[in-house]
């Protein structure tokens, strides 16, 4: 702070902290306490508002209880309210995509950070980032029109030999979705592990190949284990941009793969239920913390190597 | 166990740029060999050649009589012990030591009591369960000696291993690993640019410049009979004389420079060309000339430097000689500005070639 001042003077000081006090404050802190409110007020007619109707309760968060569907898993066959398995759905899905996620990234940021040559890397790092250039919208459709039925995977898959008939890819469940989502946020998982294992010491690999371990093994306990945090964070990231992205579901989706965001989206916009939809919100924002606190608990990785 | 290495006419590019060339040198089994020279010398590449880590784009390398050809590091009977030493930071010191074993399947119980065993082989009792972090530089060095015994290897590769630790350390170490390489009987190749430790340290040094091997030699041999001016500079310091060879016999010549006539042994010099080179402390320091090889000089600067005194002394034609006399209370210390003679014997000067260098 005092560094601050010495620097820019007391005016533009003053200037840049109220800016990011307004910031904070007016666009984070503010809107969200209002929804916070708002979710434990019922939805009523404007009039009614402040009304003898209108007061606390947790009703809006107990709605993702109601309306019973018959699903199956296993085989079995079971009731589940509608939401509550909309929303577990959600949590399986962004699970895969981040797992999925760490399967491309970590070959991909160990050859970028130790085997391929460092001329070279530039334009790796170029090619890798010339896709954001591109509008997230854009880029969607155009896994839509790679996916469409009648698109070129299916072309090629059937000029190769590999199917016989063409997949309807984007209405075959989350498959899509999922898709899109690693596409989007296959990155957000390569830098941190890239960053992670560029800091591992080459020689530690070299001494474990030369102390005898196969290449495998060198992984194991050797760059995974100096990779965790990077590997966490990573995983943190694209789970969480998953499960809160609207958009690529609601492109790449089919008739059968609601996206928790997408019911947040109906209720807020179709239904012009504000207090239901905060308190969706608010639920899926819990959650998935409390998910992920407990998997990096799991996994014994602490916020403070994440925040590396 | 331990195994001889045969390098076999080995080279190696990088690109245009040859960082080893045609490399011959037989090691014994159980020796103790130091490669010696400046950084960029290509002594590192040769170790990582052997090691496994570079295949070399000519020659030969064998070990224990068997060509490494094609074979990965982790299939070689070798262990190396890196400049940083590469400890594994997140394991503790046990599983470091016993990561070879691991990876041979050994199981825990037999690990943990092999890696106690080595620690205490090492003098290290104790510091199994500690971290990495927490040991001093000495100890990680002495943790990374273990690590590589572990897998007994018929050979020992260090590199350079000793130049991030503190004097005191740097000279208790060496003695330590000397100890250790004669208690286990292992191969050590040692890599250093340090000609203290190759000379105290070997059985036998190889000095190398420019990525040729200049002499193999024991280390009084290197000392003594350096083969060119390179060796000759590089290990210890010289007085070096420009001038030209005339009437050479029997082993000796007499050197014509601008200092005047010298006598002094003729090395390998083809024609007339090469230098003479004469170490300070084969120099003296009289007041009168005596009958051969004497330099009249006027003493320029006296440093007492403990056990010796070192004398920076200039010539009539300008340049400036080093002398150094034993401080053992026969030779008397020079007055600054003096006029004295500096002489040496002809037995231990020698008229020597530059460097074996491509042509």
């Amino acid at each position: 702070m005092q560094e601050l001042l010495r620097r820019y003077g007391s005016g533009l000081t003053l200037i840049m902290c109220l800016l990011v006090a307004f910031w904070l404050l007016m666009l984070v802190i503010v809107p969200n306490i209002t929804l916070f409110e708002q979710s434990f007020r019922p939805y009523l007619p404007v009039s009614e508002i402040g009304g003898p109707r209108d007061v606390y309760s947790a009703n809006n968060y107990l709605k993702v209880f109601e309306g019973q569907v018959t699903s199956s898993l296993f085989g079995i066959e079971f009731e589940i309210p509608v939401r509550v398995r909309t929303f577990l759905l959600t949590i399986w899905y962004s699970m895969v995509v981040a797992v999925l996620c760490l399967m491309l990234a970590y070959p991909l940021a160990y050859y970028m950070a130790k085997i391929v040559n460092p001329k070279s890397l530039p334009t790796l790092i170029l090619l890798l980032f010339i896709p954001l250039w591109v509008s997230e919208v854009l880029r969607a459709f155009a896994w839509w029109i790679i996916l469409a039925f009648k698109g070129p995977l299916n072309a090629l898959l059937l000029a190769v030999g590999l199917i016989e008939d063409p997949i309807r890819w984007t209405n075959m469940g989350f498959t899509g979705v999922v898709i899109g989502l690693i596409y989007t946020y296959v990155l957000f998982m390569l830098f941190p592990i890239y960053n992670a294992i560029q800091s591992l010491d080459t020689n530690q690999i070299e001494a474990a190949e030369d102390l005898g371990a196969p290449w495998w093994k060198i992984h194991w306990r050797i760059v995974i284990p100096h990779a965790k945090p990077g590997i966490a964070s990573g995983c943190v990231m694209v789970f969480m941009l998953s499960a809160g992205s609207l958009l690529v579901p609601s492109i790449l989706g089919s008739t059968t793969s609601q996206w928790f965001t997408q019911t947040i989206n109906e209720t807020f916009n179709d239904a012009l239920d504000w207090n239901t939809a905060s308190a969706y919100a608010f639920l899926l924002l819990i959650l998935c913390t409390l998910f992920v606190s407990v998997a990096m608990w799991l996994f014994r990785v602490k916020l403070s190597d994440i925040a590396k | 166990m331990s195994a001889g290495i045969d390098l076999e006419n080995v080279c190696c590019d990088f690109g245009t740029f040859r960082a080893v060339d045609n490399a011959n040198v037989s090691i014994k089994p159980g020796e103790f060999f130091s490669f010696l020279g400046p950084s960029g010398c290509g002594k590192t590449t040769i170790l990582r050649m052997v090691s496994g880590f570079i295949e070399p784009t000519q020659g030969t390398i064998r070990i224990g009589g068997n060509d490494m050809k094609g074979q990965r590091p982790n299939q070689r009977p070798t262990a190396l012990i890196f400049q940083n030493l590469a400890l594994f930071a997140l394991m503790p010191i046990w599983e470091n030591i016993s990561f070879g074993l691991e990876v041979r399947g050994v199981d825990k119980a037999t690990r943990r009591r092999k890696a106690e065993e080595l620690l205490k082989l090492v003098d290290l009792p104790g510091a199994a369960d500690k971290m990495v972090s927490q040991l001093s530089g000495g100890q990680k060095q002495r943790v990374a000696i273990a690590r590589a015994l572990a897998v007994e290897p018929q050979v020992m590769l260090l590199d350079e291993p000793l130049s991030a630790l503190d004097l005191k350390l740097r000279q208790h170490m060496r003695a330590e690993l000397r100890a250790i390489q004669k208690r286990t009987g292992v191969t050590f190749i040692y890599i250093t640019h340090d000609q203290g430790e190759a000379l105290a340290m070997s059985d036998r040094v190889g000095v190398m410049s420019q990525g040729r091997i200049q002499q193999i030699a024991d280390p009084r041999e290197i000392y003594n009979n350096p083969v060119n001016g390179f060796v000759a500079s590089f290990v210890g310091e010289n007085n070096i004389f420009t001038g030209e060879v005339q009437q050479a016999a029997s082993g000796m010549a007499s050197f014509a420079t601008p200092h005047g006539q010298f006598r002094a042994r003729l090395g390998e010099v083809t024609g007339k060309a090469g230098k003479l080179y004469v170490r300070p402390e084969h120099t003296l320091l009289s007041a009168t000339a005596g009958a051969e090889n004497a330099i009249p000089v006027t003493v320029g600067d006296v440093s007492f430097e403990g056990n010796f005194i070192t004398v920076h002394a200039t010539s009539d034609s300008g340049a400036t000689l080093t002398s150094e006399l034993r401080n053992d209370g026969s030779a008397t210390v020079p007055a600054l500005g003096a006029k004295m003679f500096m002489s040496f014997d002809a037995a231990r000067a020698a008229i020597l070639p530059d460097a074996n260098v491509r042509g």
